[in-house]
């Protein structure tokens, strides 16, 4: 088991690895020179050369790159043009948490509905729960969700003014209005996965319950909750959470429109007015930090199964 | 003589019949999907003839009219058209969906051929600049291609098509590496098939229907992003007709003007639904690594 870690691990770090040459090659491609962006339109040739040099443009790629890398482990990654804010902690203080927090709540609302309906839909098959489920999963799936966050803000913030319709406000700091502020976002970006969930919880759970070991469950008279909910639920747990760690980037991708349309200042509101205001070291930075969120976020995902499943545990 | 050659063509037209539209028509479903992307298709097509208006002119008198004799689907802040940019959008939707998935497969496949056969030190490299891109979810690649290239239609194909890049190559050189192994790829390199010709015939046919598969559920994949990253003022630029940006400019008149928004959501929602629909009906029928749904 922990030489599986081991290599894992060292996979691991390969890909980030390769995540920091392609966010570093991304700043490369990127048009415009730096030293001219820095200096605007009037300057000299030594002053040209004073910073070029200063910058360590002047250095081979590689140099320039192991710099950049010993930086950014650093927390030093440069200050924003516009607002003149260290980048480091626009990302990762204040972008990232608020990311976090909303992917959080999304997937807690999404289990919470869509594992019951699952459940429900596999057991009373071809009911109206079913049909519902199956609807909810094509449905909930393909709907777009910057426009569905429109929808809501639409019915539920200006309509009925339930909710307020804009703004995060943190839940650490005031539990009860940061809820209050993130329901719609949340149930926006939850909705996607709604569907899924049940779907898979459907699916999964209709394959275990035909098992042997539930029929000797429910022969030694145990109540149906608990051949349902104890012995049929473990089962469905891992590919439950292979389809979470497979949609992640679904998520992300959900996370930077929903944050637009509910003018979230996370990672997605961040990288986009950056590239809206075309500053590429922020581009970089959003770029970067996604990249070694998304593969932790996958290494995560890979351990759980050993915790889920008892019988990976005793495979060297 | 005849009736030989007509035997021949209808057994080959039942053969394509049972291997193709057999399975696929027996998911009731996906067979609603492809009725209601037929449709898109024919809007997409026959959109200059079906259209009313212009769907750039504006008209700053007729602007924020609701449904109407003169604006079918009433009109948005530019007193611009929703029925005709509707259609026009539906064209630039499919066309930017199926272009960019189109080029990021031909590109990935390429790398994943390229990287299964010839293996070593060439697979090596491939498969880690392959790792690199995947390491990024595709909408975060999408929009640095996009900060990179500019904004535009064509610029955004090229950037969908990149981010897609990754999963045909991971997809394909899988599947190369286990049709490699198998003993009739052996016996015609024995036999003194010259290399290509064991590519295009024998490997190739053996790779390409979990590709398709994969192309399909991408498309809609590709029209979500396309329209999202419009909507985020990061894609196609204004006053061309794009669903996304045409929902972008809605949400600021959403109570007073829900239709603007409203026209190209809906258009929007209804062909990502269809095109899933399609995407599960043809893996189920064609893909043998997935089990199906019970």
């Amino acid at each position: 088991m922990w030489q599986a870690t081991f290599t894992k691990l060292g996979q691991t770090l390969l890909v980030l690895l390769l995540v920091s040459v392609a966010s570093f090659s991304f700043l490369k491609l990127a048009p415009g020179d730096p030293v001219t962006i820095m200096l605007g339109s009037d300057y000299s040739k030594a002053s040209y050369d004073q910073l070029t040099q200063e910058l360590g443009l002047d250095q081979p790629v590689i140099v320039q790159y192991g710099h950049w890398l010993a930086n950014f482990v650093q927390g030093d990654w440069g200050t924003s043009y516009i607002t003149n804010q260290n980048i480091f902690e626009l990302a990762v203080f204040q972008a990232l948490p608020v990311t976090l927090t909303l992917a959080a709540f999304s997937l807690l609302i999404a289990l919470v509905i869509g594992i019951p309906t699952g459940v429900m839909a596999a057991l009373y098959r071809n009911s109206w729960v079913d049909v519902l489920a199956t609807t909810l999963a094509i449905g909930g799936n393909a709907f777009p969700s910057f426009y569905l966050g429109i929808i809501l803000i639409w019915v539920f913030g200006v309509g009925l003014g339930w909710f307020p319709t804009l703004g995060f406000v943190a839940p650490w700091d005031d539990f009860w209005q940061g809820m209050w502020h993130l329901a719609l976002p949340a149930i926006t970006l939850g909705a996607w996965y709604v569907g899924l969930i049940a779907r898979i919880t459907r699916s999964s759970l209709l394959e275990v319950m035909g098992q042997p070991y539930i029929l000797a469950a429910k022969a030694r008279g145990e109540p149906g909750w608990r051949v349902v909910w104890v012995h049929g639920m473990r089962n469905v747990l891992m590919p439950l959470v292979t389809v979470i760690g497979l949609q992640l980037g679904g998520m992300l991708r959900g996370a930077v429109m929903t944050e637009v349309v509910f003018s979230l200042p996370g990672l997605g509101m961040m990288i986009t007015s950056a590239v809206l205001n075309r500053e590429y070291i922020v581009i970089q930075a959003g770029i970067m930090l996604t990249g070694v969120l998304f593969v932790v976020l996958n290494l995560m995902v890979d351990q759980t199964y050993q915790f889920l499943d008892p019988r990976l545990r005793r495979r060297k | 003589m005849s009736h030989a050659l007509d035997l021949s063509a209808s057994i080959q037209a039942s053969s394509w019949r049972r291997r193709f539209l057999q399975p696929l028509m027996r998911q009731r479903s996906a067979v609603v999907g492809l009725v209601i992307i037929l449709a898109y298709v024919l809007a997409a097509l026959f959109a200059p003839w079906l259209a009313t208006h212009d769907p750039t002119a504006q008209d700053l008198g007729a602007a924020l009219q609701g449904p109407s004799a003169a604006h079918w689907l009433g009109t948005d802040s530019f007193g611009q058209d929703l029925y005709s940019r509707l259609l026009y959008g539906a064209q630039l939707a499919l066309i930017i969906g199926f272009a960019s998935v189109a080029l990021g497969l031909v590109v990935g496949v390429a790398i994943g051929l390229a990287a299964g056969l010839i293996g070593g030190r060439t697979e090596w490299v491939l498969m880690r600049i392959v790792d690199g891109l995947l390491a990024f979810p595709e909408l975060i690649l999408a929009m640095a291609f996009m900060a990179v290239l500019g904004l535009g239609t064509e610029n955004l194909v090229y950037a969908l098509a990149l981010s897609f890049v990754g999963p045909f190559a991971r997809m394909t050189r899988g599947d190369v590496l286990q049709v490699k192994s198998q003993p009739f790829i052996e016996a015609a390199r024995l036999m003194g098939v010259p290399t290509l010709a064991i590519i295009w015939r024998h490997v190739l046919p053996n790779v390409v229907s979990p590709i398709l598969v994969q192309a399909g559920m991408r498309v809609s994949i590709a029209i979500l992003l396309e329209s999202g990253l419009s909507f985020l003022g990061i894609g196609v630029v204004p006053p061309t007709p794009d669903w996304g940006l045409m929902i972008a400019e809605g949400r600021g008149f959403i109570t007073i003007a829900p239709w603007i928004s409203g026209v190209p959501g809906v258009a929007l929602a209804i062909l990502l639904v269809a095109l899933n629909l399609l995407g599960d009906g043809l893996r189920d029928a064609f893909d043998p690594n997935t089990q199906k749904d019970a």
